[in-house]
């Protein structure tokens, strides 16, 4: 059975690297001597461009960089910073590693599924709006407990400020 | 200094004198504080010089293996034609440790002359920095400081006048802890997954993109510039006694203690010091109860072992743990050293490359016999099982992801067993619910 069930309206993939993505890649062509070391860096364009990396989107990368689509799957599932489904609007990190948890990060979880609607880890709110997703160590140890909001790093987090926090994000 | 806190007058402040001085960021700023005159010097002297200063100032490896810097510098190849390239390891995740984020926070050029008198000394034209992608201010930071000290002169195709190319290059990692492992962190660069390579070869002979390379961590390389201006004597000269063990470190506390952040200290400082008068103690109405002192990855020390330690690569191991990144873990008389061992299991099974059995079934299985024991289903025989799956994930895989989660099970074990018991014995109320 296909994946792509019938009644399932999937867009076009409208390429990436074109006109100034495509120069910037071109660029990173001369940092380094072989084209597939532009992997990490082209993927992050994409998941800039796009909020998250598809499996045609995979195609293209591999395509430009002329490698196969399998491998860059491989890749791009090995890290967890890419996202291999579409998430909110805000994609919110928070930290539960030792340092933080013994410092109450659990708490802090708690307060981000309930105020962001979210519920459960990995869902996105009804509103589209959050995705909460549990990290391990964001190297912040010593201002417990960490989140990132999107590229924002937000130190020193506690339950009663989630609520604040969370208002900056519409 | 003790940022985010003033200075304490027990720190000898070297590498973060001017942490949270804004200005110390820029270029002309950094200039004005004695900054690129490591880097002026070492373009003077030849690679073979630079190399025995730095030998002989004793500098170590701060990323947390304690190698030799000047000794590792020298293995690079000689009149070989090949490319070479340096590496400088901005992939911090040990849990417990978060100091290069403030090197290059504050002082970004300190690591850009670090890193292109280390380029110049083993012969490359090129240096990567990869930063961990979760730092996003200290890639900006970094990113603009390459973009000022190219355009300064700095850097670039003629490095201050000198004739000689060095390029720096920031690439962004996309979260994998195993990717501070120098092996992965080269495949990572090379667009692969960060699974580490076996050794041999080593970097020197075969690294990234199969050329002679060094990889060296964001602290060792901040410290050069100082060893350059003033002195492989006056390095060796900053520690007590322990002539293995020199130089300043930056410390990174977190966890039950009065005053959380990094604080600087000469070698064989008395870890007494920096528990208590640095980092203030435990909050009030508690006491300490154990200490991971080199990172997540290291024994875990009882309060009594870290109270009677030095703080150095030797007086550590002394006492029974390692030095490591020196991010310092501390927990006092409220934790529940079950629950956070098995979360730092369960750090370690998610972080597994899982390339190597060992280490993919060891940190899965570890984590899933803590998850049994903390949910009041834990067996007198899950002892004996945890000791023989730590002993089978240690020093027998391609890198030492999994020593590092048997190490804090090996040591818990030892040292509070009395825990593990009070969960195996009902004496103590679940605290997960059974899976």
């Amino acid at each position: 059975m296909s994946s792509q069930g019938a009644g399932t309206q999937t867009a076009p993939h409208e390429p990436v690297f074109v006109g100034q993505t495509r120069a910037r890649l071109e660029h990173l062509f001369t940092r380094y001597p072989t084209k597939q070391a532009c992997l990490l860096p082209a993927l992050w364009m994409v998941q800039e461009a796009r909020g998250w990396i598809s499996e045609p989107a995979i195609g293209e990368v591999a395509d430009v960089l002329g490698l196969t689509p399998a491998y860059v799957k491989g890749v791009v599932t090995f890290y967890t910073m890419y996202h291999t489904h579409p998430v909110g609007r805000h994609f919110i990190q928070v930290c539960t590693t030792s340092p933080c948890n013994i410092c109450g990060a659990e708490a802090v979880v708690q307060a981000l599924l309930a105020e962001s609607g979210c519920g459960e880890l990995g869902a996105t709110s009804s509103d589209g709006r959050f995705t909460v997703s549990e990290v391990e160590c964001l190297g912040a140890c010593g201002f417990a407990t960490p989140i990132m909001v999107d590229d924002d790093f937000i130190e020193s987090v506690t339950p009663d400020k989630v609520s604040g926090i969370l208002e900056r994000y519409p | 200094m003790g940022f985010p806190h003033p200075s304490h007058p027990k720190e000898t402040v070297v590498l973060s004198q001017y942490f949270g001085d804004a200005e110390a960021r820029g270029f002309d700023g950094w200039v004005a504080r004695g900054g690129y005159e490591g880097l002026r010097k070492a373009l003077s002297l030849t690679p073979e010089a630079i190399i025995d200063e730095v030998k002989a100032s004793g500098l170590r490896g701060r990323g947390g293996a304690g190698f030799p810097t000047g000794l590792k510098w020298s293995f690079m190849p000689k009149g070989d034609g090949k490319p070479h390239y340096l590496v400088c390891n901005a992939d911090e995740s040990e849990p417990g440790t978060f100091k290069d984020r403030e090197i290059m926070r504050w002082t970004p050029h300190a690591l850009l002359e670090g890193c292109a008198i280390a380029a110049y000394a083993i012969g490359a034209e090129r240096c990567y920095i990869y930063i961990r992608g979760e730092f996003t201010e200290p890639l900006k930071i970094m990113a603009g400081a390459v973009e000022e000290a190219n355009a300064k002169g700095a850097l670039g195709g003629n490095a201050f006048g000198s004739g000689k190319r060095i390029e720096m290059l920031i690439h962004r990692g996309a979260g994998a802890y195993i990717c501070g492992e120098e092996t992965a962190m080269m495949n990572s660069i090379e667009g692969k997954r960060g699974n580490p390579r076996i050794k041999p070869p080593f970097p020197a002979v075969a690294g990234l993109f199969g050329m002679p390379t060094t990889i060296n961590n964001v602290e060792t390389l901040a410290a050069v510039p100082h060893i350059l201006v003033r002195g492989a004597d006056w390095y060796k000269g900053l520690c007590r006694g322990n002539p293995k063990s020199t130089g300043t470190k930056l410390i990174s506390i977190c966890g039950h203690v009065q005053r959380p952040g990094n604080y600087e200290v000469t070698m064989g400082t008395p870890l007494k010091e920096i528990l208590y008068d640095m980092a203030g103690g435990p909050p009030a109405g508690r006491e300490f109860k154990a200490v991971i002192p080199g990172g997540s990855s290291v024994p875990i020390m009882t309060i009594a072992e870290a109270e009677d330690a030095l703080f150095d690569y030797e007086g550590i191991v002394a006492k029974g743990s390692m030095l490591g990144s020196a991010g310092m873990i501390v927990m006092d008389d409220s934790t529940d050293m079950v629950y956070q061992i098995w979360r730092l299991a369960k750090f370690y099974a998610h972080e597994s490359c899982a390339q190597c059995t060992q280490c993919r079934e060891g940190t899965a299985w570890t984590t899933k016999i803590l998850e049994r024991i903390l949910s009041g289903k834990g067996r007198q025989e899950d002892f004996e099982l945890l000791l023989d799956l730590s002993e089978n994930m240690t020093g027998k895989t391609i890198c030492v992801l999994s020593d590092s989660c048997a190490a804090p099970v090996v040591s818990g074990i030892q040292k509070f067993r009395d825990e593990f018991e009070a969960y195996i014995q009902g004496s103590r109320q679940p605290a997960l619910a059974a899976g």
